[in-house]
């Protein structure tokens, strides 16, 4: 059987887009052919490759045409098809459509009737023509980032221009054409080491005849030589290693056809910056391996990975030193430039740098953030937590500042940390530097959080401010879009919250800080929805809390809504009746009170539907029957035990108080029918049920538990 | 067509008419031209080894781009003594965008031996017009490449020239002091006030040229006359408005501008771009149809 060979040559396409490209382009292949009964829905897939300037795919064992298909076509009904037994014209008609002769019609027996009909055989077509015919429609619906124009006229769009084309099945050239390519069996070496064109004259031969024009196609493989490759460069200078970055490698894998390392030196006087500075130039700009010592202290070494094979002359070393240099240089001029204003005279400054286009300057920000920060404070002191205020304070007023100097507007990724390393070297406090540092923190899912109160507060406060001011612009995340990425930052305060173990309210926090946004009349036109903001914010941070339950805290969704249903504000409580909720929710008793609770959630729903009415408490002497006596006289005890409890944090014994209820719900719903004729009884006994509904869902709403029987509808 | 640099002041060679506009319509063109860049923010005082207030481009516009014009772009490097053999180089990634200028293209910075050398752009939109043909861009930064090629650490060490008795002229020799004395001008001494009246005297001037255009356009449309746009000064329009770009440019580094003022200006300088920009689409098309007639 056949191999298929599909390599799309193109101008450098963009690392980061490179692996996503390459699995999308293998699996609509895969699909291509499954779907047009090409391949065994049991084959293993295809084998993908790609470098910067290449996207390929290569399938072994495909069929070479589609297999035939038995049809059968109805066509008129029998007594028009045939008269006295001889078929009419109608009947000649239909066959010579068909392509058969009249003596082998058949007849079929529908609902409607018998008719007459014809089994045709459908030839399948080739392979080669149907992946010719489908290719171009995939190839444009490849998903890109960013995409272009390229030829004149516009007709497509692909990431950077398409410059051949191989196609090859069982050794033959696909008749295709893309973008104006026409598909052919050459494909094109490396760049510089051995530019030109190369035939593949077999598809399973295509990896070793890149390779042997200096071109590895599989990543993974270039992976390896990457890693070997730096091992190699690192060993020469004795007791160091390179620092291990799964990103950066995954970025110089998809730089580079034909990878090489080189290790280079710079002057042992920069060890004088901060590593982080070092670190992001390094990384950052140059895409360059940091490289340690034993202690995991920076050497004065950098690895390159380049896309040739060597450096024989040291030039490219060379060259790459230079560069490097000459950006420490920049960092060190920098450094030293913004040493001569100090952060505290840079807040002024920060009138001039915008914030958001409605929302003003940084300095307004700044002042808001100091102001919640500072209400935040007040709050956990209150609450007995160790928090100091003039720190917060100062490091809230100063947070911003760094955006006014050199060294950030260089490598904005340090925004933050170079506040804090620059508010040391002014001799501001360690607990201030620390709280700057980090107040960006955490950036993503695995990213550290602020290490000090003080610091999670002002990160709060900045992010809080930031996802409330763009909510009541309007601007609040929808579908996939998320441009100022409110759900990072949301996600972001949920886990302070959680991880610093701060009980303050999602919805107080949000509301004080829409308040701070009313307060500025400049803003007054433009904060279109804020009225609207609260309701938003507080589904908004229901659906960051919830998702952090379930992803983070694999907490199981059910106990998730149930604990949230009652009250979604406050982060580390809702950790902790989680928590009590999954410990109590295996034993019987706490399944059975669940199902009751769903069951009385019926009831008064329906209740309510058909209009009935209860008072708000029910009436203790004026129940009739025993067991809603006992009941009665059970819940109003229970009632103010979960109460005190609840008061008191302990919510795991509260939910068994609540447990202990199940026998006397049980012998209720046995011996008690609720919905009876007279009013008053029946008003007394959903007043019964209402306060139970009501007392026992403040930690959390039971109905919500799926149990094991409903589990199985 | 290798063209002059053009003489005023721009902040990049897309600036110039000879890219900017074009790289508009459908007529094929080739060219390339120095062209001194000035960024006032830039500005080092003549004390950073690698950063300048005015920098000089080659720029390099293919419109259409030929199908090898990667090949033959890393051919010009060789050709100004660039073994590749020996050197490392790569394509990354680097999109381009100019609000002020309603432009933006797609393309890569290349980087020799971790040197970024060149801006390789598709331009696909520019004056906010969508480019069919689109162009490539390829602007080389000359103070690099030297430095690069004579191997030293700072620019003002370039050697600019050498004379037959072996000494010889740095690039600092020719311009450290205009590197420092505007650096001062830029940042300390422009005045503010009169920049501000410098701005508005060029917008107000571009603007009633534009007026004009579209006052010109609307009387042709009730009695043709297609010399009146031919000799219209569209060109005298675009260079106003590369004034106010170099003086909203000088008003930046001044630190005059606020950030309620900054989205507003910036639109206030495009809106004159993509103006030039679609009044000299319209006028090179009544250009053409008069030809034709």
């Amino acid at each position: 059987m056949p191999d298929l060979l599909i390599e799309i040559g193109c101008e450098e396409i963009p690392a980061r887009m490179i692996d996503g490209a390459r699995e999308e382009l293998a699996r609509r292949i895969s699909d291509l052919l499954q779907r047009e009964r090409l391949s065994a829905a049991s084959q293993n897939g295809a084998s993908s490759f790609s470098t910067p300037r290449r996207l390929a795919v290569l399938v072994q064992n495909i069929q070479s045409q589609q297999p035939d298909i038995q049809e059968q076509l109805v066509g008129p009904a029998t007594k028009i098809a045939y008269k006295d037994g001889k078929p009419t014209a109608a009947a000649e008609a239909f066959a010579r459509k068909a392509g058969i002769d009249v003596s082998r019609l058949e007849k079929v027996t529908n609902p409607k009737g018998e008719y007459i009909a014809a089994t045709v055989t459908r030839k399948g077509r080739s392979a080669s023509e149907i992946i010719s015919e489908s290719l171009p429609k995939e190839l444009n619906a490849l998903y890109w980032a960013k995409n272009m124009y390229w030829r004149a006229g516009k007709p497509e769009r692909f990431v950077r221009p398409v410059r051949w084309i191989v196609g090859l099945l069982d050794g033959q050239v696909l008749p295709l054409e893309y973008a104006g390519v026409k598909a052919d069996s050459k494909s094109r070496g490396h760049r510089i080491l051995s530019a030109g064109e190369i035939r593949i004259s077999k598809a399973a031969d295509y990896d070793r005849d890149l390779r042997s024009r200096s071109v590895v196609a599989n990543p993974s493989e270039r992976l390896e030589r990457i890693r070997k490759a730096l091992d190699a460069a690192a060993r020469t200078v004795p007791g160091t290693r390179w620092r291990e970055d799964g990103e950066l490698l995954n970025t110089v894998v998809n730089l580079t056809e034909f990878p090489g390392v080189v290790l280079g030196t710079f002057d042992r006087a920069f060890l004088s910056l901060p590593e982080e500075v070092l670190v992001t130039v390094m990384r950052d700009h140059q895409k360059y391996f940091a490289v340690e010592d034993s202690s995991g202290k920076l050497a004065p070494h950098f690895l390159a990975v380049l896309n040739t094979d060597g450096d024989r002359d040291g030039v490219i070393r060379h060259g790459n030193e230079r560069v490097l240099r000459a950006r420490f240089n920049d960092a060190q001029f920098f450094w030293n430039a913004d040493q001569k204003i100090p952060l505290t005279q840079r807040v002024e400054m920060l009138r001039a740098v915008t914030f958001q286009k409605d929302l003003g300057s940084y300095w307004t920000k700044t002042e808001r953030v100091r102001q919640l920060s500072a209400t935040l404070a007040q709050e956990l002191k209150q609450q007995g937590r160790q928090v100091s205020l003039p720190t917060t304070d100062e490091a809230a007023r100063l947070a911003k500042t760094d955006l006014t100097t050199e060294l950030v507007k260089e490598f904005t990724e340090l925004q933050g940390v170079v506040g804090g390393l620059y508010a040391r070297a002014q001799g501001h406090t360690q607990a201030v530097a620390d709280a700057i540092y980090d107040h960006y923190r955490p950036e993503s899912a695995v990213d550290t959080i602020p290490r000090s109160i003080e610091g999670a507060l002002v990160s709060l406060s900045d992010k809080a401010d930031s996802v409330c001011g763009m909510f009541a612009l309007g601007l609040q995340p929808s579908g996939s879009k998320d441009p100022f990425a409110l759900r990072r930052q949301a996600n972001g305060i949920v886990r302070i919250l959680a991880e610093h173990n701060l009980p303050l309210r999602t919805s107080q926090m949000c509301a004080a800080s829409l308040a701070l946004y009313k307060a500025a009349p400049e803003l007054k036109d433009k904060l279109r929805e804020l009225d609207k903001a609260p309701e938003a914010l507080a589904a908004f941070f229901r659906e960051r809390l919830d998702f952090y339950m379930r992803e983070v805290r694999a907490i199981a969704y059910d106990v998730v809504n149930a604990v949230l249903s009652a009250d979604s504000n406050n982060v580390p409580d809702a950790l902790s009746r989680a928590e009590a909720v999954a410990r109590i929710r295996p034993t019987p008793d706490f399944l059975a009170i669940s199902t009751a609770f769903k069951r009385i959630k019926n009831i008064l729903r329906q209740a309510r539907e058909s209009g009935k009415q209860w008072p708000q408490d029910f009436n203790s002497p004026a129940l009739t029957e025993e067991a809603e006596q006992t009941l009665g006289s059970r819940v109003i005890k229970a009632a103010e035990q979960v109460e005190s409890l609840r008061k008191e944090k302990r919510y795991g014994d509260a939910l068994s108080q609540i447990a202990q209820l199940r026998p006397y719900v049980d012998t209720f719903f046995d011996k008690v029918m609720v919905m009876v004729e007279d009013e008053k009884v029946r008003a007394n006994r959903l007043a019964l049920l209402a306060t139970m509904q009501r007392s026992f869902s403040t930690i959390a709403d039971f109905s919500e538990i799926v149990t094991e029987k409903a589990a199985g509808c | 067509m290798l063209q002059q640099p053009y003489d005023v002041e721009v902040g990049a060679g897309t600036m110039a008419p000879e890219t900017f506009l074009r790289v508009l319509g459908p007529k094929s063109y080739r060219t390339a031209y120095l062209q001194p860049s000035r960024r006032p923010a830039d500005g080092r005082y003549g004390e950073n080894p690698n950063r300048l207030y005015k920098h000089t481009q080659l720029q390099v516009i293919l419109k259409p781009p030929p199908d090898d014009v990667q090949e033959l772009y890393l051919r010009s490097l060789e050709a100004i003594g660039i073994d590749l053999r020996k050197h490392d180089i790569k394509f990354e990634e680097d999109n381009w965008e100019s609000p002020t200028l309603g432009a933006w293209g797609i393309g890569w910075q290349v980087m020799l031996d971790g040197l970024e050398i060149t801006q390789f752009t598709y331009f696909q939109q520019c004056g906010g017009i969508d480019l069919d043909p689109i162009s490539a861009e390829l602007t080389y930064g000359l103070e690099r490449l030297a430095a690069f090629l004579q191997d030293v650490d700072s620019i003002y060490d370039i050697v600019w020239s050498r004379a037959a008795d072996g000494s010889s002229v740095t690039y600092g020799d020719v311009r450290l002091a205009e590197e420092l004395q505007l650096s001062v001008y830029n940042f300390e001494a422009a005045d503010v006030q009169k920049a501000w009246q410098h701005l508005q005297l060029y917008e107000s001037e571009c603007k009633a040229l534009l007026d004009g255009y579209a006052a010109l356009k609307k009387k042709e449309a009730e009695s043709p006359e297609e010399s009146a746009i031919r000799r219209f000064p569209v060109l005298g329009a675009f260079d106003l408005c590369l004034k106010c770009s170099h003086l909203f440019n000088i008003l930046d580094a001044r630190g005059a501008i606020s950030v309620t003022e900054r989205v507003g200006v910036i639109a206030r300088i495009r809106a004159l771009a993509v103006g030039v920009a679609k009044a000299y689409l319209d006028q090179q098309q009544a250009n053409a149809r008069e030809a034709a007639a």
